[in-house]
């Protein structure tokens, strides 16, 4: 070494002077030829430094930063020169210029590029550069950044340095000062801001960073706390949330040395709130910092902080809970959940403390409003015993208490007061949900409160309480249920009953209809079904033979039926029981009703009432539609033989005094029976093959199209859509299309079945169009060609309503039909257009018809659908507006208000007849479309000004009358489209 | 319910900065009768109260129900004589605002009510130290007429009607 330096010793003094040169000026000329020196090998890469020297420590950053550019400059030219050992200390020296003033930085990057460019460079070296390139460049060019577009990229930057975890070193502190100088985030975007950049984007990305890692929590906790006792509602709820985020990567350690102060804080937030928002963001902090603290691994001799934590807290907060006054309960009961809710250890620790204390409040209180705070505290608590309740545990929890707490509901269900009942079946719920808590003897005491509270004269909402509390507790102790609670609602049926037959009215009959709901409410576990379900069918059979049977009451069985059925859908086995016991039971007790019996009294007759048909409906299909393939299959080979055939040798009771066949020349009766071979054929799942499929389908066709009674002639026609509507296309079903076309173009032809033609067209029409089937338009256009037809219009108007709505029995989503999502929004697009130009080319007298059938178009979509395309309806709906209709009236009301306010200046045009026809329609003979167009003259008031104004007394004056409408609905329309 | 007012950070010129905040009623609820197209309903004193109760207070961005300084029990409807009485308590004797308040109060009723009824605004009684000459004023049609026509005080009573968003 010594040697090289003596031998270049001449060329040194040259090279000095070169190195002045580039130093003091501005020329960058000497570079180059210092370069090329070394290059041609007159000097050397050291001698260069060597000669740098000086300037290199030179105080000034200029000087500093001309030098290292000249080094750079010449390693850019030179680097391949470079020994590896050259490369190792060079790189170390430019790493260390890093920290340098920010005018050297770019120098130094050059020189570190022309390093990196070398072949010789260790690969560990490279790793160490990038490190110190973002520690040094990225934390000083991050200094005073203000573009919020910079600021969000550079908190990025940060977040991945932290979390691709580059070692900071020393720059910790340097790191956090540079983000955390922008906490809170303070920034509003400027109107019209391109970049659409938030002010929540920019307070997530910082929080990221700040939460992204434990070593900033020595400085970051501190900035916490006096952000959160400022007063700025932002800077505490952003501090609140940033403190959350912190506790998922904290541990006791960063935690320790704040968890007084930032308990302070949380508790002040929380009793003195002026916010809900910050209380609820306080209550979350808690919960988190209390999460944390039980995560934690604790060391053998350290001390456990979530304890020490947790008494501060029940030390601040349980004297609230005995105050007299009661003022702070609900603060103090919200914190200590919010602390016991994070983890099984801090729930034992303060639930053991707070349960005692609150047991003793209740019994301390004696206004039920008081205790009713206590108890709902205390529910809250026991709630949170049931969320950790079931981990690993010898003892079961809440067991200690288990005496108390059931006295203290007890006492609770006794009361009087319904607000207190109704927290006391919450609470029985929950203690009852505790597995192996109750014991029997607690159960059957509880089932007494339930059964009595279910009975209760008046108060619905306890009884509702009750039962839906029953039906719970049922699910986990149906044995307890069945031997304590179910005969007793079957004594009660039967009491009732013969009380009735000497001569106590209403409110038996009350307590029967109760019984019922209470059956069905308790029938929530499969065991049960067994007991309930041939009691209520008994009962059902009882019902509609007895002297004084009403349709109500049978109705009423059947809907306690269909509540059961639904209750049984998602177990298979109970769905196979139910229908294999309801559905054959149902089926005997209709065919018995309609047979021609004379020595059976009218009351038999009962079951054959549409609205009676209606509730059987509904149980027969909910317990079909969950059935598997086979077993559905198993019972679809019995019941179509028995509509078909009269084969009714599967039917309970099937000694009837003559045939049973529906579809040949039978009475009236049989024939109303085809609603509930629809109710079972057409809720199957689709997969399901129905046997003499052909026949069936001709037979339904034939019966919807013969009959005079039209409502078995509507029964058949439904359910030939409801089959047509699941068959697999193919020319099977294209068969039956063109039987029904056949049919339905038949009867349509002047004679006496235009209108069981008509619905047989309406029905399969909307079969087809929920399928989307090719052919449905094509009928569609055949139903709008009879909105001009003389007889036939008014009720194809109404039809569009049928094709529109959700029907409760047949072609739902519930029984498999095949229903696309988008149908009301094809229909639409598809059909208006055309009912449109129907509309203007029709005669004077049947355009309502028109204007109705869009009406139920238009009032079947959502509004934002239909907005863009109202513009191009609006002259057909200013003139509905003058339509008699109110159907009419209402749909347009509904379609303009929106128009009103998205389109004011077309509409502006209108102004004239919109002001007249609006104030015509506040004096309708109907209470919505004077609703309608109250709400319409508001939005009116969204209009410019200038086209208003001559209006303005004319509406105000006009107003006064609605203002006395004597409907309270309309009045308040009136009064807000007035006031406005 | 009761709490002390986070809102008063309004400047020290307000007369009563920190009054005490009541809960507002909700929405009346909708019952099957008022559903119903053929049963007619009365106006009634919830009804009177609903209209007022929004109405916004000069000086606090309250209500006056949340200031109590209207109540459901200080109203008196009767339907059929066409008749309606409105008390109304200032939050602090010396209240200058008063007038104002009864002069928005009335407006509202004038607007909202049919023409037949006759309104009587007034202060609760032992509430205000000038208690006679504000209800005087209010009871005056030529001087609510005549208050009215000024388009200053016409849009401060606007300001206290106009909807809260």
């Amino acid at each position: 070494m010594a040697a090289a330096a003596e031998e270049a010793l001449a060329p040194a003094g040259a090279l000095g002077g070169l190195v002045r040169d580039f130093v003091a000026g501005h020329q960058d000329g000497p570079a180059a030829e210092v370069a090329a020196d070394v290059k041609s090998g007159r000097c050397t890469v050291l001698q260069v430094v060597e000669a740098l020297g000086s300037c290199l420590e030179n105080p000034e950053p200029r000087t500093r930063g001309r030098g290292i550019q000249l080094l750079s400059q010449v390693l850019l030219q030179c680097h391949p020169l470079l020994l590896e050992k050259e490369v190792v200390h060079l790189t170390l020296f430019y790493e260390n210029q890093l920290k340098d003033h920010h005018l050297v930085i770019p120098s130094v990057l050059q020189g570190l590029r022309a390093l990196s460019m070398s072949d010789v460079l260790p690969p560990g070296l490279a790793v160490s550069v990038l490190k110190a390139i973002f520690q040094e460049v990225h934390v000083q060019v991050m200094d005073g950044e203000k573009d919020p577009r910079n600021l969000l990229v550079a908190f990025r930057i940060v977040y991945d340095l932290i979390s691709k975890d580059y070692s900071l070193g020393p720059f910790v502190e340097e790191l956090f000062e540079v983000t955390s100088c922008y906490f809170p985030v303070d920034f509003t975007p400027p109107p019209n801001d391109p970049h659409g950049i938030q002010r929540e984007d920019l307070i997530l990305s910082l929080r990221a960073v700040l939460a992204s890692t434990p070593r900033f929590a020595e400085f970051l906790l501190p900035l916490l706390l006096e952000k959160v006792d400022s007063e700025m509602l932002s800077a505490k709820l952003d501090s609140l949330q940033t403190l959350n985020a912190c506790c998922a990567v904290y541990g006791q350690k960063e935690l320790k040395d704040y968890l007084p102060s930032l308990w302070t804080s949380i508790r002040r937030e929380v009793f003195q709130t002026s916010s809900e928002r910050v209380e609820a963001e306080g209550l979350a902090a808690l919960h988190s910092l209390s999460a944390c603290l039980s995560r934690s691994v604790l060391e053998a001799d350290a001390e456990d902080l979530l304890d020490s934590f947790l008494s501060s807290i029940l030390e601040d907060c349980r004297h609230h809970l005995c105050e007299p006054d009661m003022k702070l309960v609900w603060p103090s009961a919200k914190l200590l959940q919010a602390a016991a809710g994070a983890s099984a250890r801090a729930c034992d620790r303060v639930t053991s403390t707070v349960i005692p204390l609150l047991l003793e409040q209740f019994n301390r209180h004696s206004q039920s409003s008081q205790r009713r705070t206590i108890l709902e505290m205390l529910l809250g608590f026991l709630k949170l015993q049931q969320k950790w309740g079931n981990e690993d545990k010898d003892e079961i929890p809440l067991s200690s208490f288990k005496t108390p707490l059931c006295s203290l509901v007890s006492l609770a269900l006794a009361d009087p007061s319904t607000q207190l009942q109704l927290v006391g079946i919450r609470a029985l719920t929950v203690l009852g949900a505790q597995p192996g808590l109750l014991s029997t003897q607690d159960l059957e005491l509880a089932i007494d409160h339930l059964y009595r509270l279910s009975f209760l004269e008046e108060e619905s909402q306890s009884c509702l309480a009750a039962m839906e509390a029953s039906g719970t507790l049922a699910t986990l102790y149906p044995t307890v249920f069945i031997s304590h609670l179910v005969p007793r609602l079957a004594e009660e049926l039967h009491t009732g009953d013969t009380e009735l037959a000497s001569g106590e009215g209403p409110s038996y009959q009350a307590r029967r209809l109760r019984c019922l709901q209470a059956l069905s409410a308790v029938s929530t576990h499969a065991s049960i079904v067994r007991e309930t379900l041939p009691m209520l069918l008994q009962y059902l059979r009882h019902v509609h033979r007895g002297k004084n049977a009403n349709s109500n009451e049978v109705i009423a069985v059947c809907r306690s039926l269909h509540l059961v059925a639904g209750q049984c859908q998602q177990e298979p086995e109970s769905c196979w029981y139910f229908h294999q016991t309801a559905v054959p039971c149902l089926l005997a007790l209709a065919v018995q009703a309609s047979m021609p019996d004379k020595d059976l009294p009218n009351p038999g007759k009962l079951l054959l009432e549409e609205e009676v048909l209606a509730a059987m409906v509904s149980v027969i299909s909910t317990a079909s539609t969950h059935l598997s393939p086979e077993l559905a299959a198993q019972s679809v080979a019995l019941v179509v033989p028995l509509f078909l055939d009269g084969d009714v040798s599967f039917l309970s009771e099937n000694s009837f005094p003559s045939k049973f066949l529906p579809f040949q020349n039978s009475s009236s009766e049989q024939k109303r029976l085809v609603a509930l071979l629809m109710a079972f054929v057409c809720s199957l799942p689709k997969n399901v093959e129905i046997p003499q499929l052909d026949r069936l389908m001709q037979e339904l066709l034939t019966l919807s199209c013969h009959h005079d009674r039209l409502f078995s002639c509507t029964a058949a026609a439904k359910c030939f859509a409801g089959l047509l509507n699941k068959h697999p296309a193919g020319q099977q079903l294209d068969e039956f299309l063109q039987k029904a076309m056949e049919k339905v173009e038949t009867g349509l032809s002047p004679g006496p079945y235009r209108s069981q033609a008509f619905t047989l067209l309406l029905w399969v029409t909307k079969a087809l169009v929920l399928r989307y089937h090719p052919l449905s338009s094509c009928l569609t256009e055949r139903l709008m060609g009879l909105l001009s037809d003389a007889e036939l219009g008014p009720a194809a108007a109404d039809g569009f309503s049928l094709l529109m709505a959700d029907c409760p029995d047949v072609l739902h989503r519930a029984g498999h039909a095949e229903i696309r999502i988008m149908f009301r929004q094809r229909f639409f697009t598809d059909s208006v257009p055309a009912l449109v130009q129907g509309f203007h080319a029709a005669p004077q007298n049947v355009k309502p018809n028109y204007l109705k059938g869009l009406s139920h178009v238009l009032n079947s979509l959502p509004k934002p659908v239909l907005l863009p395309e109202l513009p191009t309806l609006l002259s057909l709906l200013l003139e509905a507006l003058s339509c008699t209709d109110s159907v009419v009236q209402l749909s347009t009301l509904s379609c303009l208000q929106p128009l009103l306010l998205d389109a004011p200046q077309v509409m502006s045009l209108h102004i004239d007849t919109l002001v007249t026809k609006f104030l015509n329609l506040s004096c309708s003979p109907s209470m919505a479309v004077r609703i309608a167009a109250l709400q319409c003259i508001h939005a009116l008031t969204r209009l410019p000004t200038p086209v208003l104004l001559p209006y303005k007394m004319q509406v105000i004056r006009a107003l006064a009358k609605p203002l006395d409408d004597k409907k309270r609905l309309v009045r308040r329309e009136a009064v807000t489209a007035r006031g406005a | 319910m009761v709490g002390a007012s986070s809102g008063a950070g309004l400047g020290g010129l307000l007369e009563n900065a920190n009054p005490l905040i009541y809960q507002r009623s909700g929405e009346r609820p909708i019952t099957a009768g008022e559903e119903d197209d053929q049963v007619p309903d009365s106006i009634d004193d919830r009804e009177i109260f609903d209209l007022i109760r929004s109405i916004n207070d000069p000086e606090h961005p309250l209500t006056l129900e949340e200031l109590n300084v209207v109540e459901q029990v200080r109203v008196k409807v009767n339907d059929k004589e066409s008749t309606v009485a409105v008390e109304f308590t200032p939050t602090i004797p010396h209240c200058s605002m008063a007038t104002l308040i009864g002069l928005s109060i009335k407006v509202k009723l004038i607007r909202s009510l049919p023409e037949r009824f006759k309104m009587d605004v007034h202060i609760t009684p032992g509430t205000h130290a000038s208690e006679h000459a504000v209800n005087k004023q209010l009871a005056d049609k030529e001087r609510v007429a005549a208050a009215l026509e000024n388009s200053h005080l016409l849009e401060v009573v606007n300001q206290c009607l106009s909807a809260r968003s």
